[in-house]
């Protein structure tokens, strides 16, 4: 197993990052006045700055793991989770949908489903958001603690309580302001720390040349085109082509369109950080500002996955762990690299920014769900009207209840995988048609409430069904699907899933489409200003610079990934 | 809100740059084995210790400012 032997100076770096975290948090005490100043940051944060933040609060647990694992099972491919499957996305929610979140002053995404439709539309989005977000929160932290014990023999429990007891204390402290700093810190950290360690590990293995014709072997080795591991659309033409096992429409549609736009234009997680911005303008930019590194991302957290493989395949699978069933650990890829190449000093950063980006991954968790909790549920439906210094109170006191549950869900995910499974695949069901209710409540002044929600059950009952029908080539029915009838077969989970959010998020769209049509509209358009596209006044941006301009930026944004696709195809 | 990350960014990248370039200077040569010989710490501490110091110097000179400023509107 992979261990890292941290020295004196490792523990250094470690100890003064926690008081840095912990600082700011202190630092950032005297300005929590107010419910609105904890939980919105009272709208007052430069776009540079939210920017970063809305890039860090997603990178979990699944980013730099998860992604250098899948850099290692499937190659270049992993880059569609970035160039299509992101940055598309986050120029969509720039330049159109900020508009509307920002403008309506709603403070969370459910409030602006309050504004738009109506109270139960709202509900339904508030609770089982807070649920997932506290369950998710409970994830990235049970998968630190693993990682730590296995890494560095730390006590499981002990991780647990020391992580989130930092977690905790920077957000009671500063509420969303001390996360969305730390966030940025985070970035930093991240970037500076694992940038030496590609370096290192691609001139080890001779460069980008030499890497490819090393992956070349690891792909006909299993049985696929030797340009497998390195082309990133040759081999979408059938899902039997591909080690993802995903042809280009399930890609394009599933990934690309509709669990993409699902996650970075509705997910609260996100969105909040540009809500926190000082103006229009900066909101507008935080997911410009951000597109730009993520663009980059690939290099850093992909590229380090397809050395991993390589180095494994030439060495006749030495470099990796192996897992119990005698395939490499895709998951120890980057604490691989950091024991083999970082010396003690280096090591203590590049170990840093590891456990840097499992608690950004916790607090954006915990930030969105204080303030879902205090607005969308307890001031609308247990105690309205209190002052804005009691919502501050219950913003702090619902992070503790947050990171209670969160410890409790790390318990659950220990002891039984199968729950954690489980609460992810509803989740599943009730995200993948969100965007539906979201594109035809911001362009279409006719949807209606009614629509909204029935739409929305609709979808997350179609992607149930759909579930229990589809199962791929090898797998059991039960919690992996299949459990009505076996109707739909297909190569890979990751091809069941994109074809799972299409089938959810068409049904909601012409659900909602059609009941829309045959229900009366409850709100005048003059209720709708500011939140409907044809009834809101255009933004006007002709004094600020070219780089300023929402969509000059978000043209220039997509020309580039257009051109990194086209540059490894 | 009167509070500049730039501040905390780039005393945190400082002192570690400081600190890698200081365990690149007096450690030994075997440090290097690993990252192919490549005296890493002190590379790469002397760029976080450049990225650190273009943070915190900024940021130190506009506090400064908004000081001397503050001091003006006082008088």
């Amino acid at each position: 197993m992979t261990h890292i032997h941290l020295a004196g100076v490792d523990y250094a770096i470690l100890a003064l990052y926690f008081i840095f975290v912990l600082g700011i948090g202190f630092a950032l005490k005297r300005f929590m006045k107010g419910g609105s100043a904890f939980l919105t940051s009272g709208r007052s944060i430069p776009a540079w700055v939210t920017g970063l933040a809305f890039l860090s609060a997603n990178l979990g647990a699944q980013e730099v793991i998860g992604m250098a694992a899948s850099g290692a099972k499937y190659g270049i491919m992993t880059s569609h989770f970035y160039w299509v499957g992101a940055i598309p996305a986050m120029v969509f929610l720039g330049v159109f949908m900020m508009p509307f979140y920002y403008g309506s002053k709603a403070r969370s995404v459910p409030e602006y489903l309050k504004l738009r439709f109506d109270e139960k539309t709202r509900g339904f989005n508030a609770i089982s958001f807070a649920v997932m977000t506290i369950f998710s929160s409970g994830i990235s932290l049970h998968a630190l603690a693993k990682l730590l014990e296995t890494l560095v023999h730390w006590n499981y429990w002990t991780c647990i309580w020391a992580s989130a007891l930092v977690v905790l204390v920077y957000i009671f402290l500063g509420g969303l302001t001390s996360a969305i700093y730390n966030e940025v810190l985070q970035f930093f950290m991240i970037v500076l720390g694992f940038a030496p360690l590609v370096f290192l590990a691609l001139k080890d293995v001779g460069g980008w040349s030499a890497l490819k014709g090393k992956l070349a072997a690891v792909a006909v080795e299993q049985h696929f085109d030797s340009g497998a591991w390195t082309h990133s659309w040759t081999h979408m033409g059938s899902a039997l082509e591909n080690p993802m096992g995903i042809g280009w429409f399930g890609m394009v549609a599933g990934l690309g369109f509709v669990l993409s736009f699902g996650y970075w234009c509705t997910d609260f997680l996100v969105v909040q950080r540009a809500m926190a911005a000082n103006s229009m303008a900066a909101a507008r930019r935080t997911p410009l500002i951000a597109a730009v590194p993520k663009m980059l991302f690939p290099a850093l957290v992909i590229l380090p996955g397809m050395i991993a493989i390589a180095m494994h395949h030439a060495d006749g699978g030495k470099f990796l762990p192996l897992a119990a069933d005698g395939t490499p650990d895709y998951n120890m890829t980057i604490p691989t690299l950091l024991a083999k190449y970082f010396p003690s000093g280096l090591l203590g950063v590049g170990f840093t920014a590891l456990m840097a980006s499992f608690m950004s991954g916790m607090a954006g968790n915990v930030t969105a769900f204080n303030t879902v909790w205090t607005y969308d549920i307890y001031q609308s439906y247990i105690a309205k009207d209190k002052s804005d210094h009691h919502y501050l109170w219950m913003g702090r006191y619902a992070t503790v209840f947050g990171i209670l549950v969160s410890i409790g869900a790390a318990f659950l995910a220990s002891k039984f995988n199968n729950i954690m499974d489980m609460l992810q695949l509803v989740f599943g069901f009730v995200n993948a048609p969100l965007f539906a209710t979201f594109l035809l409540g911001m362009f279409w002044k006719r949807t209606t409430g009614h629509a909204a929600f029935s739409g929305l059950l609709i979808g997350t009952v179609g992607a149930a069904l759909f579930h229990g029908l589809a199962l791929t080539e090898r797998g059991v029915p039960g919690i992996k699907g299949g459990w009505i009838a076996q109707k739909f077969i297909f190569h890979s989970e990751m091809g069941q899933n994109f074809w799972m959010a299409i089938v959810a998020w068409t049904a909601c769209f012409t659900s909602t489409l059609l009941i829309s049509l045959a229900t009366r509209r409850t709100k005048t358009d003059a209720e709708l200003a500011g939140l409907v596209y044809s009834l809101t006044p255009k933004l006007k941006s002709g004094n600020e610079a070219w780089h300023q301009r929402p969509a000059t930026l978000g043209a220039a944004i997509l020309l580039l990934a257009l051109i990194l696709n086209l540059l490894f195809a | 809100m009167n509070f500049d990350l730039r501040l905390p960014v780039g005393l945190m990248f400082t002192l570690f740059g400081l600190i890698l370039v200081g365990v690149g200077l007096l450690g030994g040569p075997e440090l290097s084995e690993k990252s192919l010989g490549i005296n890493m710490n002190l590379w790469w501490g002397l760029v976080q210790l450049i990225f650190g110091a273009s943070m915190l110097v900024p940021a130190l000179r506009g506090r400064k400012r908004s000081q001397t400023r503050d001091h003006d509107d006082r008088a």
